[in-house]
């Protein structure tokens, strides 16, 4: 039997370096495992369920937004935009790592033509497919329920995007710092907090102005404003959420691949 | 033809240094080693653990910065075009790094796919390389379910997905037993028929004296020597070597006993080894020194004796 003619693989043009085959990857083993992604889309409907709605029915209307709000709708876009932002810190710290240490999946993907920066790129890619694929399905069911505003609100799915790019990006600058499992609790203790009081359940000023500027410096407040704006149609600039978010996302990205280039290739 | 045409890998004053630029304290892995892999060849690099081979292999399979030296591989320059020469090679590494949450069919697939290679060609070619491989039946299953043997053949499948013209093997078959040892042998040899050239890393002796044409033995981050496995037997040891065993109370008597009776002889924690050129002759010799040993071994010299010699040492510690 003759098994490996040589030389033939000069016939078929090479395309290295392209993060889509990452995407790819996550699609292949996500068709064995896709009811997780259902997990993921449940979480903040539990959350809008608990809250919104239980919550809601003690507290009325949300003052201070312009026109009156009630307390579902102002819940609603605030769940969502922190779903995109656990779908992307998941996926590109607690998946990553365990690719990174137990599973060593990089190191056998960087024998190929494939580059560090190329597989940073698609995993940050494919944190964002997850999280447009939990943010659309998140944005149909509150449709349905009318707490949405479309069309407009349809600016939710760029916004869950860029949400998810800065996340994921800052999630794989985290991954790079990690030195045991049990560091994700560190994580768990910024996040946490930062779920919680990022105007998530209640308004900005309700807060002391000193506890104010602290909030309006954390990026989930920013994607807080940015859904809650383009979900409710009140307008409002989002440009300063925008270039916050793509900035941190940019910058922590390219410090990222740099100290993935330095773990990943010694 | 192209000087690349023959010499395929081209290592001179090679070195590999761990550790932060500009650290002095940085661990030398690989200390200026030169040698030359023509094509077609199946290439051997002997060492205990430690010795270096791996990193060779790492810098070899462009996924490690060479720190100092020059390293051509099919032509171009390691540092500057790792990309297009990983394209070309087909790497078997150490601890199997096979994709756990892919079955074993879309294992090749993906990997495929890292290398650019169109859908309907992987379909085909994992297809044939599941047959080469033997892993036909397994095509669908779980790569969990798969024995030690299998996932290493999964791993040579998968290093040939982009039918290279070099594939490197490190350490391909530590950890198997016998039979699937002697599958990947005989598979490994059918891929040196068909042409690839194979570099592989061993400390194996009967491995490297079965598959490979030329091989360099490495300790301490240098190549001590290099050349056909009989080269470096009949350079470095005699035609044969008695193994001695005694019983652990009087191994010192014993082995003082037979000081002088043979050129060369090699203390081992488990035994003593008399390098002669006729055996038998030797054993009659310590016989008549009064030395009753437990077992007694003649055999013909082989690699591990040549090793012992360069390095003092024995392979496997």
């Amino acid at each position: 039997m003759t098994a490996m003619p040589t030389g033939a693989s000069a016939e078929i043009p090479l395309r290295p370096g392209r993060a889509w085959t990452m995407v790819e990857r996550n699609l292949m083993i996500y068709r064995h495992t896709w009811p997780v992604l259902l997990a993921e889309i449940f979480e903040p409907m539990l959350y809008l369920l608990a809250f919104g709605v239980g919550v809601g029915l003690l507290v009325g209307d949300v003052p201070g937004l312009g026109a009156s709000i009630s307390y579902p709708q102002f819940v609603a876009p605030a769940l969502l935009a922190t779903a995109a932002m656990n779908g992307a810190m998941n996926e590109t710290t607690f998946n990553m790592y365990g690719k990174l240490t137990t599973d060593k999946t990089y190191e056998s993907i960087l024998t190929t033509p494939m580059s560090v920066r190329s597989v940073a790129l698609g995993e940050v890619f494919w944190a964002l497919v997850r999280g447009a694929i939990v943010a659309t399905v998140f944005l149909v069911v509150v449709s349905i329920f009318g707490l949405a505003n479309l069309p407009e609100a349809l600016l939710v799915i760029p916004s869950a995007l860029l949400i998810g790019f800065a996340f994921a990006a800052v999630g794989l600058l985290t991954v790079t710092f990690l030195r045991s499992w049990q560091d994700f609790q560190l994580i768990q203790l910024v996040m946490l907090p930062m779920f919680l009081f990022a105007t998530t359940f209640f308004p900005l000023d309700v807060y002391p102005r000193p506890v104010q500027v602290f909030v309006e410096v954390l990026p989930l407040y920013h994607s807080v404003e940015l859904v809650r704006a383009a979900f409710l149609g009140t307008g409002g600039n989002p440009a300063v959420a925008v270039i916050y978010l793509a900035v941190l996302g940019i910058v922590a990205l390219a410090v990222a691949v740099r100290r993935l280039e330095d773990t990943l290739r010694p | 033809m192209t000087d690349s045409s023959t010499v395929l890998i081209d290592a001179r004053g090679l070195k590999k240094v761990y550790g932060r630029p500009g650290d002095k304290a940085g661990f030398t892995a690989v200390d200026g080693i030169d040698f030359q892999v023509r094509r077609g060849e199946a290439f051997g690099v002997l060492g205990a653990n430690g010795a270096g081979k791996s990193s060779t292999m790492r810098m070899i399979a462009c996924v490690s910065p060479v720190t100092a030296g020059s390293l051509r591989i099919l032509g171009y320059d390691s540092g500057t075009d790792g990309a297009r020469i990983r394209a070309r090679l087909g790497v078997v590494p150490q601890d199997d790094t096979i994709d756990t949450e892919l079955t074993v069919r879309e294992n090749l697939l993906i990997y495929g796919r890292y290398f650019g290679l169109p859908w309907k060609v992987l379909r085909e070619r994992s297809s044939r390389l599941l047959e080469f491989t033997r892993l036909s039946e397994k095509a669908d299953d779980a790569v969990a379910t798969l024995s030690g043997g299998m996932r290493r053949r999964l791993t040579i499948a998968r290093a040939l997905i982009n039918e290279p013209e070099i594939v490197l093997l490190d350490e391909p078959t530590t950890g198997l037993d016998p039979q699937a040892r002697h599958l990947l042998w005989e598979r490994l040899f059918q891929l040196k028929q068909d042409g690839v050239t194979l570099l592989l890393t061993t400390h194996y002796m009967d491995e490297a004296e079965q598959l490979c044409d030329r091989l360099v033995v490495m300790d301490a981050g240098k190549i001590v020597a290099e050349g056909t496995p009989a080269e470096l037997i009949a350079r470095y040891t005699l035609r044969e070597v008695l193994e001695l065993r005694f019983a652990p109370g009087e191994r010192q008597t014993m082995t003082d006993k037979c000081r002088g009776l043979a050129e060369r002889m090699e203390e081992l924690p488990d035994r003593l080894l008399l390098s002669t050129d006729n055996g038998e002759e030797t054993l009659s010799a310590v016989h008549r020194q009064g030395v009753q040993p437990l077992t007694a071994l003649v055999r013909r010299s082989s690699l591990e004796d040549v090793f012992l010699t360069l390095t003092g040492r024995s392979l496997l510690d």
